[in-house]
C-alpha cells in the first residue's frame, strides 16, 4: 500500500498524539493515589525500622498513622547547629524539596556519597514508647550505582548501636545491588556500632563476610556481584551520620541525655 | 462460540503456546515467576497490554503506512505499558514495588509485539482482542505453573500462604535455594515443554536430532 508522505508524516503525529493524550490522561487521574500509596509506603518504612510493625505485614494508611501518632515524635532540625527548629509543621516538610529549592540549602562538600545538596533543616523521628525514648530515625541518601539510594537508619537511645537500616528508593539492578531490599542483609546491621568511641562514623560495608556484631561491630556484610552499590551504601550512611549531616543533631541528643 | 473465536481464545493455551510453542517472552518468566502473586499480577499486566495493543493495531491495521509500521506498533505498546505501570502503582503498590523494573520490560517481551505482527496486523478487530486474551492466558499458564513449583520448593509457602514451615520459622523444611534463582525456571519451562509434546508430539519439530544443528546447510528444520 503506497501513501505519500504527507500520510506518512499526519499518521504518525495522530498515532503520537492520542498515545500522549491516554499515558498523560493516566498519569494525571491516578497521581494522587499515587502520592498517597507512597507516604504511606515510606511511613511503614520508618515505623518498620523503628521496630514498630514486622517487616511485609499488611498495614493501612488508618493503622500507619495511628502507630506514628502514638510513637513516633518527628522533629524538624538545623542540620549545621543540632538545634531543634520550633513552628515548623512536621507533616509538611519534605526533606528532599527543601534540599533541591536553592533557598532552603546550599551546595554540599565534597563527599564520597556525591551528596549534592544539603538542606538546611532535616527531618529526624524520635521512637518514644511509653515515655521513654527509644530510638532516633535520621533519613540518608546517596549514590549507589545506577541510582540515588533513600532510606533511614535508627540508632539506639545510646547514639551509637544500630537498630536497623532501610531503603525505601532506589534503582539498583535487582538481585545485585537491589538486595539492600533483602530482609536478612538488613538484619546484619541490628547491633553494630555506628561510631568509634571518639564518635567518628565508623560503619562499613565490608567486601565479603563480616563477623558477628560482637565480634566485628563495625562491619557489615558486603553484597555479592554489588561493590559499588555496597561502597556507596557505606558512604552515604557515614555522610549522613558525620558532621556535614546529622552528627551535630546526634552530638546535641547524646548531651541532652 | 464460533470455531475461529474458539481456536483464537484457546489455540494458545496448549495447541500454541506462546512460550512453549513459539518461545517468546521467556526472560520475565524467569524473574517475576519466584511468588505466585508476582507472576499473577505480571501476567494480567501482560493480557492488559495484549488486548489494547491488539485492539489497536488490528483497528487502524488497513491505514498504517508500511514504511512506520513497526514503529507504531512499539509506540502503541510503549503507551500500553506506561499506563499499566501507572495502575500498578496506584492500586498495588507493594507489589509495583516488587515487580519494579519488570513492568516496564513487558515493552521488550516478544510476544506482544510478535501477536501485533503475526496476527492483529492481519485480523479482525474480535478476533484480534480474543488472540490476546488467549496468548495472555497461554503465557500465564506457564508462568503460574513455574511460579508454583519455585515457591512451594523454594520458600515453602503459595500466595504467601506458608505450606511447608521452613527451619527458619521453626520448622523442618530446608527450602531449596535452587528454585529462587533463575536457572531454576529455566529447568521447570523447559519441563513444561517436555511435557506439553509429549502430550501432543505434532508439536516436536521434523526432523529435529541434535546432530542436525552442528551440520552445515538446512538440514533440521526449526520451525
Amino acid at each position: 500500500m503506497q501513501h505519500s508522505t504527507g500520510y506518512i508524516l499526519l499518521f504518525a503525529a495522530m498515532v503520537c498524539g492520542v498515545c500522549s493524550v491516554f499515558v498523560a490522561g493516566s498519569a494525571v487521574v491516578l497521581e494522587e493515589r499515587q502520592v498517597a500509596n507512597a507516604t504511606l509506603d515510606r511511613q511503614k518504612q520508618v515505623l518498620t525500622v523503628a521496630g514498630l510493625r514486622e517487616p511485609g505485614g499488611r498495614l493501612n494508611a488508618a493503622e500507619a498513622d495511628r502507630l506514628f501518632e502514638e510513637n513516633i515524635e518527628a522533629q524538624v532540625v538545623d542540620l549545621k547547629t543540632g538545634v531543634v527548629v520550633e513552628g515548623v509543621d512536621t507533616m509538611t516538610f519534605d526533606q528532599r524539596k527543601a534540599a533541591a529549592d536553592p533557598a532552603t540549602s546550599e551546595v554540599a562538600p565534597d563527599n564520597s556519597a556525591k551528596v549534592r545538596r544539603l538542606p538546611n533543616q532535616g527531618m529526624v523521628y524520635r521512637v518514644v514508647r511509653d515515655g521513654r525514648f527509644e530510638s532516633v530515625i535520621v533519613p540518608i541518601s546517596g549514590q549507589g550505582l545506577w541510582s540515588t539510594l533513600h532510606g533511614y537508619i535508627a540508632l539506639d537511645a545510646d547514639g551509637r548501636t544500630i537498630r536497623g537500616i532501610t531503603f525505601y528508593e532506589h534503582g539498583e539492578t535487582p538481585g545485585l545491588g537491589g538486595e539492600v531490599d533483602n530482609p536478612r542483609w538488613k538484619e546484619l546491621w541490628v547491633g553494630r556500632k555506628a561510631f568509634d568511641s571518639s564518635w567518628k562514623p565508623k560503619i562499613w560495608v565490608k567486601k565479603g563476610r563480616a563477623g558477628t556484631p560482637e565480634a566485628d561491630p563495625y562491619n557489615v556484610d558486603g553484597l555479592s556481584g554489588a561493590t559499588i552499590t555496597s561502597r556507596g551504601v557505606g558512604n552515604l550512611v557515614r555522610f549522613w551520620l558525620g558532621n556535614d549531616g546529622f552528627g551535630p543533631y546526634l552530638a546535641s541528643m547524646r548531651q541532652a541525655g | 462460540m464460533a470455531t475461529a473465536d474458539r481456536e483464537a481464545l484457546l489455540d494458545p493455551l496448549f495447541n500454541n503456546n506462546p512460550i512453549a510453542l513459539q518461545v517468546l517472552g521467556i526472560c520475565s518468566a524467569l524473574a517475576v515467576t519466584t511468588k505466585m502473586e508476582t507472576a499473577f499480577v505480571m501476567t494480567l499486566a501482560v493480557i492488559f497490554v495484549l488486548i489494547g495493543s491488539n485492539v489497536a493495531v488490528s483497528l487502524i491495521r488497513n491505514r498504517i503506512p508500511d514504511s512506520i509500521r513497526i514503529i507504531v506498533q512499539l509506540t502503541i505498546v510503549a503507551s500500553l505499558v506506561i499506563v499499566a505501570d501507572q495502575i500498578l502503582k496506584a492500586f498495588v503498590y507493594d507489589i509495583s514495588k516488587q515487580l519494579s523494573v519488570f513492568v516496564g520490560l513487558i515493552i521488550t517481551n516478544c510476544i506482544i509485539m510478535g501477536r501485533a505482527e503475526a496476527y492483529a496486523m492481519q485480523n479482525p478487530v474480535k478476533l484480534s482482542l480474543l488472540d490476546g486474551v488467549g496468548n495472555g492466558l497461554g503465557y500465564g499458564v506457564v508462568l503460574m505453573l513455574v511460579a508454583f513449583a519455585r515457591e512451594l520448593f523454594g520458600s515453602g509457602s503459595l500466595f504467601g500462604v506458608t505450606i511447608l514451615r521452613s527451619v527458619n520459622d521453626g520448622g523442618w523444611y530446608v527450602p531449596n535455594g535452587l528454585m529462587v534463582l533463575a536457572p531454576a525456571a529455566f529447568f521447570l519451562i523447559g519441563g513444561f515443554i517436555w511435557a506439553v509434546r509429549s502430550y501432543k508430539p505434532e508439536q516436536v519439530e521434523e526432523d529435529f536430532h541434535v546432530g542436525a544443528l552442528l551440520e552445515l546447510g538446512n538440514e533440521g528444520s526449526l520451525r
